[in-house]
């Protein structure tokens, strides 16, 4: 056992010849054979890449889809996403320990099947599912997942799970999944039209300086959810005498309820990668990066297939399109599962074969990124952008979308609406529009940009969905007349506890603290004082969180606070003033009146 | 004018925090003068029988006795100031709460090496306060204005926050006073 592990160690490692910032492709593989990394695979690892076991272990720890522990051949990871929970999910994580005998967290005993929950999976248009290894299961319900652990206890092979393709490339050979795509509306810069590859030669034809001009001209702005022009990146990664840069491409798209990249990753891999060839050209890179989430790795094959078929037709690889000295290639990394990992900074880390913490910045990626190279990482929906502005000219993406706000945005809504799905819209859309296409006149709430986003009622439906006021990187997700604001604030916070890196103290503190103290109101306990608390609270994890997440972790609480301060104060406990009324006396005392067979003196005071 | 009065107790604490009141030295007559003592055990008065400007607790709760206490501090005093790591997070005495009650009693009275007890019996007076199944910080029980940390808070520390307390000033501690490592 221990030989075969050593050879299986040593081959892999030689598969990526060695190259520590790799690890992650190397655990991962690790992972998928043994199910697991144990202790003795780290040393041995460690040992390949000339590293330290802690430097393996603090990877492995890390990542969701990693584990020290052994799992079973076949991992069921049932998303708990707060989209999935709306419909269903609890009755199939019931249906699913049921019929397998265990909790959810455990293996068979007989080592077949672990099943475990996992955070958005990026299939809320189609919830509740599950990945079953790789295999996207959609659309479950309790009878559905008995049927699922039966047909497996058959064979065994979750690709046989596959019944119904989905539509468009999904239902291609290499990709063969169920998913949908459910695009609902196309708009002019994506989703209409096949791309043509014109906008790679426009671009050779200018001078990179010129691509960046055009590209700033357009005003295009990241449609990750940070928003930071395009133009001004690319010249801030391009400046500098670096003899190599790195163009990056975010794919880790983790926001729940955020599922546009999926759809753009079926359909439109071409468009993308032509818009990240010229971004190349563009600040001067000879590598590119595709940083794919661990839960898209059905799309990989399918996605390897068209970089492959683009280095045959000359637009990849050296010399592209005929152009002398312009050589770049691209390669995908698998991300492991983590939602960090969206985020840039950490997004590079992982690239590099390490935790995903995020860095300090300064310095920021164009001056000092992947491996300490200038690094520009464009969102995958950026980078199509890019393509058609260079094939169609700015002044074109400019007329559509908002004064402010230049082009399209793809939009994906989740939860309480009749049409749930992708939709591709112009930039500066009302939020009552965008709802009246979705079937959600009636919603309750809408949470913008996801958990970390902001929740708004019904008398900001005038609103409009653009950098300036609505900003969402995608993510729509509706709550209708009857969900819980609460609960769904607090399904949030448990997200952010979950997901939260540790690194630093408010986060992976103040977000369990924010959870408990949400807890509390909804248990009907709370005073007035809680609520001030709260705010306080949400404040100080807001203002001196270290990166991103733990810097927007509070807006769930902060922006209900504002826009829903009702459901806040409709639970606040009646009783007496001072007293924290979630202290019970009885309870605290029934351990030691058992113990000494009495009754408590002072259960009335 | 009438003097404010204040209040002290020590819940589940060692008393250090009330030594180191008493560390204030000569200013407690300056203390005196500016305030009157009401139930503490400076003074051995057992009960409130008027209301207080500043209650002080030192110690958390760990059994029916300390929360009673507790919360008569909170109904008669304007503010309360957790005083001390024990009253902020439970201190030393929480350290039980790693350990289920069951097996701290026996290993108290019944298995510890230095344990005598021929009677091999767990005391159960019915006026012993019954112990709470963990030990609480104040503020889990009741609302808490002000905490001021310290195993004991510096005298200069309990002098500056009780004089800012009393004159209605806002409690500014400077960086020595609240620094601990």
């Amino acid at each position: 056992m221990s030989e075969t592990l050593k050879e299986t160690v040593g081959e892999v490692c030689r598969s990526v010849e060695f190259d520590r910032s790799r690890m992650i492709d190397v655990v991962r593989e690790v992972q998928k054979r043994y199910g697991n990394v144990s202790g003795e695979a780290m040393e041995l690892i460690a040992r390949e890449l000339k590293t330290h076991r802690v430097e393996v272990e603090s990877v492995v720890s890390f990542y969701a889809f990693l584990s020290e522990m052994r799992q079973g051949k076949v991992v069921i990871r049932l998303c708990n996403d707060v989209i999935d929970r709306m419909h269903g999910a609890d009755r199939v994580l019931a249906a699913f320990e049921e019929e397998l005998g265990i909790r959810v967290g455990e293996t068979t005993p007989d080592g077949e099947i672990t099943l475990t929950t996992t955070a958005c999976i990026g299939m809320s248009d189609q919830a509740p599912a599950a990945l079953i290894n790789d295999v996207v299961v959609n659309h479950l319900s309790s009878d559905l997942a008995r049927e699922i652990v039966w047909e497996l206890k058959q064979h065994g092979n979750p690709a046989l799970l596959v019944k119904n393709l989905g539509d468009g490339n999904n239902a291609s050979e290499l990709v063969s999944a169920m998913v949908k795509n459910n695009i609902r509306h196309r708009g002019a810069v994506i989703l209409s039209r096949a791309a043509t590859g014109q906008g790679l030669e426009t671009a050779l034809a200018m001078t990179p300086a010129e691509v960046i001009r055009n590209v700033k001209t357009a005003r295009l702005r990241g449609r990750g959810g940070a928003g930071f022009p395009t133009g001004m990146k690319w010249e801030f990664t391009r400046a500098g005498s670096a003899a190599e840069r790195v163009i990056v491409c975010n794919a880790d798209e983790g926001e729940p309820g955020t599922f546009k990249d999926r759809v753009i990753l079926t359909e439109c891999p071409d468009l993308m990668f032509e818009g990240m060839t010229i971004g190349a050209y563009a600040i001067g890179a000879s590598l590119g990066i595709v940083y794919l989430r661990a839960e898209y790795a059905y799309l990989k094959r399918f996605l390897e297939s068209v970089l492959d078929r683009r280095r045959s037709e000359g637009v990849l690889g050296r010399g592209i399109c005929g152009l002398e000295g312009f050589d770049f290639d691209i390669r995908i990394q698998m991300g492991a599962g983590a939602y960090i990992c969206g985020e840039e900074t950490a997004l590079l880390s992982s690239c590099e074969g390490v935790r995903g913490d995020p860095k300090n910045r300064p310095p920021f990626p164009a001056q000092k990124g992947y491996l300490g190279l200038p690094t520009s990482v464009n969102n995958v929906e950026t980078l199509c952008c890019v393509a058609r502005i260079m094939e169609h000219g700015p002044g074109w993406f400019t007329a559509l979308g908002s004064e402010q706000s230049a082009g399209t945005k793809l939009l994906s809504i989740s939860g309480d609406c009749k049409r749930s799905g992708v939709y591709e819209l112009p930039l500066g859309i009302p939020l009552r529009e965008l709802l009246k296409l979705a079937g959600a006149e009636d919603a309750q709430a809408i949470q913008v940009g996801g958990p970390s986003g902001q929740m708004v009622g019904p008398d900001a439906f005038d609103r409009t969905i653009c950098y300036d006021d609505l900003s969402t990187g995608g993510s729509i997700m509706v709550f209708g007349p009857k969900r819980k604001i609460l609960e769904v604030v607090d399904a949030f916070l448990e997200f952010f506890v979950e997901e939260s890196c540790g690194y630093c103290t408010p986060c992976r503190v103040g977000n369990v603290l924010l959870k408990k103290a949400v807890a509390k109101l909804i248990s009907g306990k709370g005073s007035q004082k809680d609520l001030a608390y709260l705010q306080s609270l949400a404040e100080t994890v807001k203002k001196t969180s270290r990166c991103g997440l733990g810097q927007t972790s509070p807006n769930p609480v902060l922006s209900t606070l504002e826009n829903f301060r009702s459901v806040y104060e409709e639970v606040l406990v009646a009783g007496e003033a001072g007293l924290q009324h979630d202290f019970e006396l009885s309870r605290a005392v029934s351990q030691a009146a058992r113990i000494a067979g009495r009754t408590s003196a002072h259960l009335h005071p | 004018m009438e003097k404010p009065r204040i209040a002290t107790t020590s819940l589940a604490g060692c008393f250090g925090c009330h030594m180191s009141l008493l560390d204030i030295d000569a200013r407690i007559l300056d203390l005196a003068e500016l305030v009157e003592f009401h139930k503490s055990p400076i003074n051995d008065i057992k009960a409130f029988d008027q209301h207080c400007a500043v209650g002080l607790i030192e110690g958390g709760c760990c059994n029916e006795e300390n929360v009673k206490v507790l919360r008569e501090f909170r109904r008669n005093c304007d503010i309360l100031v957790s005083v001390g790591d024990c009253a902020i997070m439970g201190g030393i005495p929480a350290m039980r709460n790693l350990v289920p009650l069951e097996e701290c009693l026996q290993e108290a009275y019944l298995n510890g090496p230095t344990v005598f007890n021929p009677s091999k019996r767990i005391p159960n007076d019915p006026e012993i306060p019954l112990l709470l199944e963990k030990v609480y910080p104040c503020h889990e029980v009741v609302e808490i204005d002000y905490h001021l940390p310290g195993c004991p808070p510096p005298a200069d520390t309990l002098w500056e926050a009780l004089g800012a307390l009393l004159k209605g000033n806002p409690i500014e501690l400077s960086y020595e006073l609240i620094k601990y490592d």
